[in-house]
């Protein structure tokens, strides 16, 4: 199967059952994505398939074959990091970073379909995803401060 | 600062499996500092007095290889001027990374990011017990600060003998050292180039906190940056040469006996290795999936342990049933007697799980014998001490490393994972990485003790106690003392037998024991129709607490609250806590609304309210703040979490089985449960560091539990307070 990936194209023989989340893993070397709970309710292995975020613990590689996934190691754009990861370190918005991969896309999911979320927005669009160091206040604060920042123009959005 | 308290919890356990023995007699190798650091200068520091306190917990301590077993810590300047630092303690999301770099650079007066640190490996860095107890910034960062201190005044000997001048005319600024005559400077590498310089650490004068330039300031987590780019190697994203994916089969209950097994399909399969060793079965794959296939295609059938296992409905009864006898202490009657107010109630809190994000993982490679095993342990020492004992090899052929891992909060004492990925390994002769699904980490890992707390005391009308007793069964002795002035009192922890597998979580049983003694301290206000407040203010003589509470109260704007809330407006209600341990003084202040639960359509039966927690106020004190950008964090985070143990987290089980061991039955606080959290930091400059990742969490749960019986008239006496929503009592 043909699986793009963070803009590159990779031919892969696998067998299709597989979970992206393990594909991208193991066969790619690309670990930002973390096995957190396998069953697509802590949101650590969050990955963009054509800008929406989805769980890939729970996704099949061959249902987004083709399609334009993006992973953590992905959202650097020519050395300069995503305003979203710019703003999570700003807020200081983490503590042991397990969750922080998976934190950031769905966030970059959230502003691309909605570039001003509400603060009840931001909780919903992360319900899904679980921080156990409880950084919860900060993560809200950095998707504010990136929403200003790409509203003020930035290469990302 | 009051003594702090040893690890009570540790697992005295014997070895999970047993395998087979297979004897090496390789010779301890002889290990030359400078063979692994490369010239410059390094400087050692001895074990002080509060170092080696830390070597109790479990058996001999094993000190690695054939260094030097007296030293804490070491530090060395490379020829290119390259500082780093090597110690033991591990990084779990604390910061304790940024935390000890501070204090290396504080005293070397050079930029943080000039400062490396090598955490956690069992070849490289100087024995340690372990990262607990909140004790890496009481012990570890003053030892730091000395041999960064001892590194300064070595780096001005060697600037002076260069310049032939008198040492007090060399200054250290800014990464370099100057001379202050002539304005030369020179970098640390052109000091230490063509050095092999050891030195020891005696007592070279460390910086007060009132002259702090980095300490006290918010520096930013060190490697944050790999953290936000998915660059930061975890255990489970290691990756070595021809490494396969291991997984260990579970016996389908605790103590279960296995009684039979078939593996023949399974190692028919292609790429599969099925082992057994003992109650051990494991099977090794190349990938995720075919493993998982492999597992479940190994057939096996266990007998139940014939001993009946409890469960919930009788876990209370099991704990205070199975506690023996203990001499009575010292007896209250007689408060009693002055008291025009008695109250006997009983407390209980159910199991929790840690529930780290990262589950145990472990990578583990063998090579001509040597052993080394990557893995996210509190205990690295510990873990190889583990190994050593399972596969019976000398201490010198064990490595343990940890890499920052994704998080702990005291559940990661064990090595678990360590030995199945060894075991595994050494089966399938190449490399194996074994990460726990997280329904086994649910179930296979160890929980925070369930307990049963009964409180027995008297109040005068005046408002001051007279009688205070507490029986703390299973969940521990930590906090267990009240901090309050009462002429009469008694406390006294009774382990009994635990029907679960428990050890440490983040404050250990000082939550539940601030869980009894601040709600009962809040009837007993009550009884005597005085303000929570002003009655504990009443019966607290001890300033840094009265400091906590009237900093927290006053933020909260407490006085106002309560006023306008009495009588309370419906469903709506203000409590608040405190309370010190490991060094920490901390109050609470809350603010909470019983809201309808959310709609879940005509068919269902209406569910009860639910308790929805508006505000949070926090006043911490833990001496002179280090990094308050991430002390806030900690406190906010440990805000976070106490809310599951508060309201719904609790673990189920009966007959030897976990019933909710995935987390779409295992509630955890996510963002729809956070509320808006205001944080006071007192700072002390005058008084000494103590740790602060675990203390902020005790207050939040008798504070909400004070607030909810403002809000109701309902005390609750149980942890999680409202599992299925608010429930009125009868």
């Amino acid at each position: 199967m043909e699986l793009v990936v963070n803009r590159n194209r990779y031919r892969l023989v696998v067998d299709p059952a597989r979970m992206l989340l393990w594909v991208l893993r193991d066969e790619l070397e690309l670990t930002g994505a973390k096995y957190g709970c396998g069953e697509g309710q802590c949101g650590a292995c969050t990955v963009l398939i054509d800008g929406a975020p989805v769980r890939s613990c729970i996704t099949r590689a061959s249902a987004v074959a083709g399609k334009e996934i993006t992973t953590i190691e992905g959202l650097e754009l020519n050395g300069k990091l995503h305003p979203i990861q710019e703003a999570f370190l700003e807020a200081d918005a983490l503590q042991c970073g397990y969750c922080t991969p998976g934190m950031i896309l769905s966030s970059v999911g959230l502003l691309k379909k909605t570039p001003q979320p509400s603060e009840p927005e931001i909780r919903r669009a992360l319900q899904g995803n679980v921080c156990r160091c409880g950084t919860y206040p900060r993560i809200i604060a950095a998707v504010q401060m990136a929403a200003v920042q790409m509203a003020a123009g930035s290469p990302h959005a | 600062m009051p003594e702090i308290e040893l690890e009570r919890y540790e697992l005295f356990e014997a070895p999970t499996y047993r395998f087979e023995p297979e004897r090496n007699g390789f010779e301890l190798e002889r290990r030359d500092f400078f063979r692994f650091l490369g010239g410059g200068l390094v400087l050692l520091l001895a074990l002080g007095d509060t170092a080696s306190a830390q070597e109790s917990g479990r058996g001999p301590a094993i000190r690695g290889d054939a260094r030097p077993p007296e030293l804490a810590a070491w530090l060395h300047i490379g020829e290119d001027g390259t500082i780093t630092v090597y110690t033991g303690k591990v990084e779990v999301g604390q910061n304790i990374r940024t935390s000890l770099a501070q204090a290396v650079a504080e005293e070397l007066r050079a930029p943080i990011g000039s400062v490396q640190f090598v955490l956690a490996d069992t070849d490289l860095t100087p024995y340690d017990m372990g990262t607990f107890g909140s004790r890496t910034t009481p012990l570890m960062a003053p030892q730091m600060k000395k041999v960064g201190a001892a590194a300064r005044e070595a780096l001005i000997d060697l600037a002076a003998e260069k310049w032939k001048v008198d040492r007090t005319s060399v200054g250290v600024a800014g990464g370099k050292v100057n001379n202050i005559a002539s304005g030369e400077s020179v970098g640390f590498g052109e000091l230490t180039r063509g050095q092999k310089l050891m030195k020891s650490v005696d007592g070279a004068a460390v910086t007060p906190p009132a002259e702090w330039k980095q300490e006290g300031t918010s520096a930013p987590k060190v490697n944050a940056r790999a953290m936000v780019t998915g660059a930061h190697r975890f255990t489970s994203d290691l990756v070595r040469p021809n490494m396969q994916h291991g997984r260990v089969l579970r016996p389908t209950a605790f103590k279960a006996k296995l009684t039979s097994f078939d593996a023949r399909e399974a190692g028919q399969m292609q790429d599969v290795l099925v082992v057994r060793d003992g109650d051990f079965v494991g099977a090794v794959a190349p990938d995720e999936m075919t493993l998982s296939k492999a597992v479940s295609a190994i057939k096996t059938e266990w007998t139940a342990d014939p001993d009946p296992q409890p469960s919930n409905r009788e876990l209370f009864d099991h704990l205070k049933k199975n506690a023996p006898q203990l001499p009575v202490q010292h007896g209250i009657e007689q408060g009693l007697q002055a008291a025009d107010h008695k109250l006997d109630a009983t407390y209980t809190v159910e199991y929790i799980a840690h529930v780290p994000l990262e589950p145990r993982a472990a990578v583990a490679e063998w090579n001509e014998g040597k052993l080394t095993v990557w893995t996210g342990t509190q205990r690295p020492w510990g873990v190889k001490s583990d190994l050593v004992e399972a596969f019976k090899i000398p201490e010198d052929r064990v490595r343990v490393i940890v890499p920052d891992t994704g998080s702990a909060y005291g559940g990661k004492h064990t090595g678990e994972a360590a030995i199945e990925a060894a075991r595994l390994a050494k089966a399938a002769n190449r490399p194996v990485k074994l990460i726990w699904t997280r329904e086994e980490e649910f179930t296979w890992a160890y929980f925070r003790p369930a307990g049963v707390i009964d409180i027995r005391s008297g109040v005068s009308q005046d408002g001051l106690i007279t009688a205070w007793q507490l029986d703390n069964y299973n969940s521990g002795p930590s906090a267990i003392e009240t901090p309050y002035d009462i002429a009469n009192h008694s406390a006294q922890f009774h382990p009994t037998d635990s029907p679960l597998r428990q050890g440490s979580y983040r404050g250990l049983a000082a939550t539940a024991n601030h869980f009894a003694r601040e709600s009962h301290m809040d009837d007993l206000a009550a009884a005597v129709g005085m303000d929570p407040f002003e009655f504990r203010m009443r019966n607290l003589k001890d300033a840094r607490l009265r400091g906590v509470l009237e900093a927290a109260t006053t933020a909260f704007g407490w006085m106002k609250a309560r006023s306008e809330g009495a009588p309370p407006e419906p469903n709506h209600g203000v409590g608040l806590a405190c309370g010190v341990e490991k060094g920490g003084y901390v109050a609470t202040c809350v603010e909470i609304s019983i809201v309808p639960a959310d709609f879940l359509g005509a068919e269902v039966a209406p569910a009860p309210p639910r308790v929805r927690i508006d505000r949070v106020v926090t006043a911490f004190e833990c001496g002179a703040v280090v990094n308050p950008e991430h002390l806030r964090n900690q406190i906010d985070g440990s805000v976070v979490m106490a809310i599951g143990g508060a309201l719904f987290e609790a673990v189920e089980f009966a007959s030897g089985r976990i019933l909710n061991s995935r987390l779409a039955s295992y509630r955890v606080p996510r963002f729809s449960d956070l509320p808006a959290i205001e944080t006071v930091l007192v700072n002390r400059k005058d008084l000494p560091s103590a740790g602060a990742g675990e203390t902020p969490i005790v207050g939040l749960a008798p504070a909400i539990g004070n607030a909810i019986f403002q809000a109701t008239g309902t005390r609750i006496r149980s942890l999680p307070m409202a599992p299925k929503g608010f429930v009125k009592s009868l």
